[in-house]
C-alpha cells in the first residue's frame, strides 16, 4: 500500500522535475512513454527507494528516503527540530538525507556486542550541522529493528523555564517536575505501545499511601498511572528507567534498549531554575536528571546511549563552543567517558547538491534567480553549505 | 609677526586702480585686477553674496599693510624654523603654524591659520563713485557694470579678429585650419564662479549670453590670438577617480598569487588577505564567517564584490577585524574585499566596480549631538505648557 502510494508520488514528482530540467518553462505534458524512460535517471540523484535504514549504505549517501507516513507519528511524537517538522508538514512527507554520521552510527549498532557494558555514542558538530536529525536517523533504525527506544527530545527542557517544581516525596532534597515528566511519559507510551504489555514490573512501587503497583504488572498500567497522577511522575519516570535498565539485557523476552538524548550537556552544566529562597538549584536535586544519568552510565548491558551536544539550548555556554569538551564540561566529561565521538559535518558538495535539488524538486525556492548557476553559488556563500543556514535561507526564496 | 586674525575688513585695490589708469582701460584693468584676487572654486559655494555686502568695510592702505605684515611675517617665520626665506612656499607655513601653534580643535576653519591677505579678506567692491557723485564707470548706470562692460571686451575682441579674418581674405592668406584654441579638459566658468569674478549679482539669462558671445568668439577659425583671455574664463576639469593604487599582485612561496587590501567604515577597520586558491572560505579573526556574521545581510555585504565580478568560489579569505558595530566591519571588510581584489582585475573591470560603488569609503559617521536637543535631530518633547 505505502509502496503503491510511493510510486505514484514519484511519477507526479518526474512529471514536475523535468521542465526544471530542460528548458524550465511551465509544465509541458509529455507522453507517459518518455516519463518511464527518464524516470531513474532523474530520481537518483537525490532520493531512493531504500527507505529502511538497516538496508542503507554508502551508496545512498547524500540521498533523500522518505520515512514511511505510517512510522511517522509512532517514531517521531516528540524528537524532530521544530522547523523541520513544519516543513514536513509544509511538504506533505518526510524525506531524511542519509549522511555519513548516522550510517556510522548504525553499522556500529549492527557490529555491537550487547552482551557487553553498553556503548556510548556522541553526536557533535558546529551549530546547524544536523546532530538532532542524524540521531532521528538512528531512532528510526531503532525502530524498525524493533528495540525500544527511549527518546528524551531536549534534556535542556528539563533543566530550565520550569513553571513547578514540587520537592520530591521519595528523596527530600530533590526537586520534582511534574508537568515535563507527564509529557514524556505520554509520548514515550506512544513510541513503544507494542512493548509496555510485554515488560513486567520485577519490583513493587509503593507511591501513597493507597496507591501501590505490584510486582508483576505491567508497564503499560505503570505508564498510564504516571500519566494521570502527575503529582508523582518523576517518580515514575525514574522507577521506568530503573526497570528498563534492568530488564534490557535479559536472556528471557530480551529486548534491546536505545537511550536516545538530545542536549545531553543539559544534564552537567547550571540550571536557570530556583529554590523558594531564590538559591539555584543544581542538576543533581532534579529527579529527573538525576535517573538519566543513572541511565546513561554504562552499568547495565542490552543496548546503546546515544546522545548530542546542543548549544543551542544550553546554558551558559558560549555560542563558539561545539566540542565535548567544552560543552559537557569537566563532570559530564568524566560521567560520559569513554564513548565513541561522531563528527558531524557540514554539508558536503554532493549532499549539498541534493538538498538543492530536493528543495527545487518540492519547488519550495520560487525565486528564478535560484535556478540558475550563479544563484546556487550564491546559496554556497551565503550559507557556507550549513544545514540550517541554508534552511533558513531557501524559506524566503 | 602677521598671524592675521582675520575678521578685520578692509578695502581695496579698485579705489587705487581707479586712481591710478584713465577711463580707456578701465574696464581691462578692473577686470585684471580683479582677477589677480580669485579664491578657490571649492570656496565659491560656500561664499555668501559678495556684491551685497555693502559698500567695502576695509580700507585700501589697510588691506596694503596687511599684506607687507604678511610678508615680513612670512620671512621672519622661514627664520625661526630655519629654512630659506626666499623659497618658503603656502604649504611650509601651513605646516609651520600646525607646529608651533598645536590645536586640539576637530574644526578647520577655528584653527590658527596664516595666510596671504587676498585669500582671508573677501572681495568687496569698492566705492564707484568719486567724490562729487559722478561715477567712474561709464556703464555704471545699467546696474551691471562689470559684466556690461566684459561682454563689450568680448565683443570688441570678436570684431577684432574677424577684421583681421577680413584683412588675410583680402590678402589672400584665408585658410580654414588655423590652430584652434584647446578645450579638451576645461571647462565653462560656473554662474557662481563668474559672479564671484565679477563681485556682481547676474540672472541665469546674462550668463547664458555671456557664454554663447564665447562661444561665437571660438567659432571663428582665427580666435587663437585671443587664447588667453578666453582660458581665463575656463576651468580644469578636476582629474576622474583619485587613481586607485593598484598594487601588483604578490606571489607565496608555494606560487599562489595574493594580495591585501584594507577598509574602513564608521569606526571598524577590517583588513583581508585574498589568496586565490581556488576554494570558497572565509575565515574572520579565526571563526568561521557563517558564525561571525550570524545576520544574513552582513553575509550579502561580503559577497557583494566577489558576486559583482562573477568569481565567487576562486579566492580564499582571511579577514581580521575590529572596531564599530557588526554592520560598519561588513562594510569595512568588503571596502577591503573590493581594493584587495583590484590587484586580480584588469582595467575596465576596475572601472565597473568604481562605477558599483565598492571602490568608495562611505563617508557617514555618527552626527554630532547637539545641545538643546535630545540627539542630533530629535528634539526634546515638545509640550504646549
Amino acid at each position: 500500500m505505502a509502496l503503491h502510494r510511493l510510486s505514484f508520488r514519484l511519477r507526479q514528482t518526474v512529471a514536475q522535475v523535468r521542465p526544471l530540467h530542460g528548458s524550465g518553462c511551465g509544465q509541458q505534458q509529455e507522453a507517459v512513454g518518455m516519463e518511464l524512460e527518464t524516470r531513474p535517471e532523474t530520481l537518483s540523484i537525490f532520493r531512493t527507494q531504500e527507505n529502511d535504514p538497516a538496508c542503507q549504505s554508502e551508496q545512498h549517501l547524500g540521498q533523500y528516503y522518505t520515512v514511511p507516513p505510517s512510522h511517522f507519528h509512532t517514531v517521531f511524537p516528540h524528537g524532530l527540530p521544530p522547523r523541520y517538522q513544519q516543513q514536513v508538514k509544509t511538504f506533505n512527507e518526510g524525506c531524511v538525507m542519509v549522511r555519513q554520521p548516522a550510517l556510522e552510527l548504525i553499522s556500529h549498532l549492527k557490529r555491537a556486542d550487547y552482551s557487553k557494558p553498553t556503548m556510548r555514542y556522541l553526536l557533535y558538530g558546529v551549530k546547524g550541522s544536523g546532530k538532532t536529525m542524524s540521531l532521528c536517523h538512528t531512532v528510526h533504525y531503532c525502530s524498525t529493528q524493533g528495540w525500544l527506544v527511549l527518546h528524551i527530545p531536549d534534556a535542556h527542557l528539563w533543566v530550565k523555564n520550569c513553571k513547578e517544581l514540587l520537592p520530591s516525596s521519595y528523596h527530600a532534597s530533590r526537586f520534582d517536575q511534574p508537568i515535563q515528566a507527564s509529557n514524556w511519559l505520554r509520548n514515550f507510551r506512544t513510541t513503544n505501545e507494542h512493548f509496555l504489555s510485554k515488560i513486567k514490573l520485577r519490583q513493587r512501587y509503593v507511591w501513597t499511601k493507597r496507591e501501590s503497583t505490584e510486582e508483576g504488572r505491567p508497564l503499560g498500567e505503570l505508564v498510564d498511572m504516571g500519566v494521570s497522577r502527575v503529582k508523582s511522575s518523576s517518580d515514575v519516570v525514574g522507577a521506568v528507567l530503573k526497570e528498563l535498565r534492568l530488564q534490557a539485557g535479559g536472556t528471557e523476552g530480551g529486548f534491546r534498549l536505545a537511550v536516545a538524548v538530545d542536549g545531553v550537556n543539559g544534564l552537567w552544566g547550571r540550571t536557570t531554575l530556583k529554590k523558594e529562597d531564590k538559591s539555584p538549584v543544581a542538576p543533581e536535586e532534579l529527579t529527573l536528571v538525576h535517573n538519566l544519568r543513572k541511565m546513561i552510565n554504562n552499568d547495565w548491558c542490552g543496548g546503546a546511549v546515544i546522545a548530542t551536544l546542543s548549544q543551542t539550548g544550553s546554558l551558559y555556554a558560549p555560542s563558539s563552543a561545539y566540542l565535548p569538551q567544552e560543552l559537557l564540561g569537566e563532570e559530564g566529561f568524566d560521567s560520559m567517558d569513554p564513548f565513541v565521538p561522531v563528527p558531524v559535518s557540514l554539508y558536503s558538495e554532493k549532499e549539498f547538491e541534493s538538498c538543492y535539488l530536493y528543495y527545487l524538486d518540492r519547488h519550495w525556492l520560487q525565486h528564478p534567480h535560484s535556478r540558475t548557476e550563479e544563484g546556487k553559488k550564491e546559496l554556497i556563500f551565503l550559507s557556507n553549505r550549513n544545514p540550517s543556514v541554508l534552511e533558513r535561507l531557501c524559506a524566503f526564496l | 609677526m602677521a598671524a592675521s586674525s582675520g575678521r578685520t575688513v578692509g578695502s581695496f585695490l579698485w579705489k587705487c586702480g581707479n586712481f591710478c589708469f584713465n577711463f580707456n582701460t578701465v574696464s581691462s584693468n578692473l577686470t585684471r585686477q580683479v582677477l589677480s584676487r580669485q579664491l578657490c572654486v571649492s570656496a565659491v559655494f560656500h561664499r555668501k553674496n559678495l556684491a551685497a555686502a555693502g559698500p567695502e568695510k576695509f580700507s585700501e592702505e589697510f588691506i596694503k599693510k596687511q599684506v607687507e605684515e604678511f610678508n615680513i611675517g612670512k620671512r621672519h617665520l622661514a627664520n625661526m624654523m630655519g629654512e630659506d626665506p626666499e623659497t618658503f612656499t603656502q604649504g611650509d607655513i601651513d605646516r609651520s603654524i600646525a607646529y608651533l601653534f598645536p590645536s586640539g580643535l576637530f574644526d578647520n576653519k577655528a584653527k590658527p591659520l596664516m595666510k596671504h591677505p587676498d585669500e582671508v579678506f573677501p572681495k568687496q567692491r569698492a566705492v564707484q563713485w568719486g567724490a562729487d557723485g559722478r561715477p567712474f564707470h561709464f556703464l555704471f548706470y545699467t546696474g551691471k557694470q562689470s559684466y556690461y562692460s566684459l561682454m563689450h571686451d568680448t565683443f570688441t575682441k570678436a570684431l577684432a579678429v574677424e577684421k583681421h579674418q577680413d584683412r588675410l581674405r583680402g590678402k589672400g592668406l584665408f585658410t580654414q585650419d588655423a590652430k584652434q584654441i584647446s578645450l579638451v579638459g576645461s571647462r565653462w566658468l560656473l554662474k557662481e564662479e563668474l559672479e564671484e569674478l565679477l563681485v556682481e549679482t547676474i540672472s541665469d539669462h546674462d550668463y547664458a549670453r555671456f557664454i554663447q558671445l564665447m562661444e561665437r568668439l571660438l567659432s571663428l577659425p582665427y580666435c587663437s590670438a585671443e587664447e588667453d583671455f578666453v582660458q581665463r574664463y575656463r576651468r580644469q576639469l578636476e582629474i576622474q577617480s583619485s587613481k586607485q593604487q593598484v598594487q601588483p599582485l604578490q606571489y607565496d612561496q608555494h606560487g599562489v598569487a595574493y594580495s591585501t587590501g584594507d577598509g574602513r567604515r564608521k569606526t571598524a577597520t577590517g583588513t583581508v588577505l585574498l589568496r586565490d586558491s581556488g576554494s570558497g572560505s572565509i575565515s574572520i579573526n579565526g571563526t568561521n564567517y557563517v558564525h561571525y556574521f550570524p545576520v544574513l545581510q552582513d553575509r550579502e555585504q561580503l559577497m557583494f564584490p566577489l558576486h559583482f565580478m562573477g568569481v565567487l568560489g576562486r579566492f580564499d579569505m582571511q579577514c581580521s577585524v575590529s572596531g564599530g558595530g557588526h554592520s560598519s566591519q561588513a562594510g569595512a571588510l568588503r571596502l577591503a574585499i573590493s581594493r584587495a581584489m583590484l590587484s586580480f582585475l584588469s582595467e575596465g573591470q576596475v572601472e565597473t566596480m568604481r562605477q558599483a560603488g565598492l571602490l568608495t569609503p562611505d563617508p557617514r559617521i555618527k552626527e554630532r549631538k547637539k545641545p538643546g536637543q535630545e540627539g542630533a535631530r530629535r528634539k526634546f518633547t515638545w509640550k504646549k505648557r
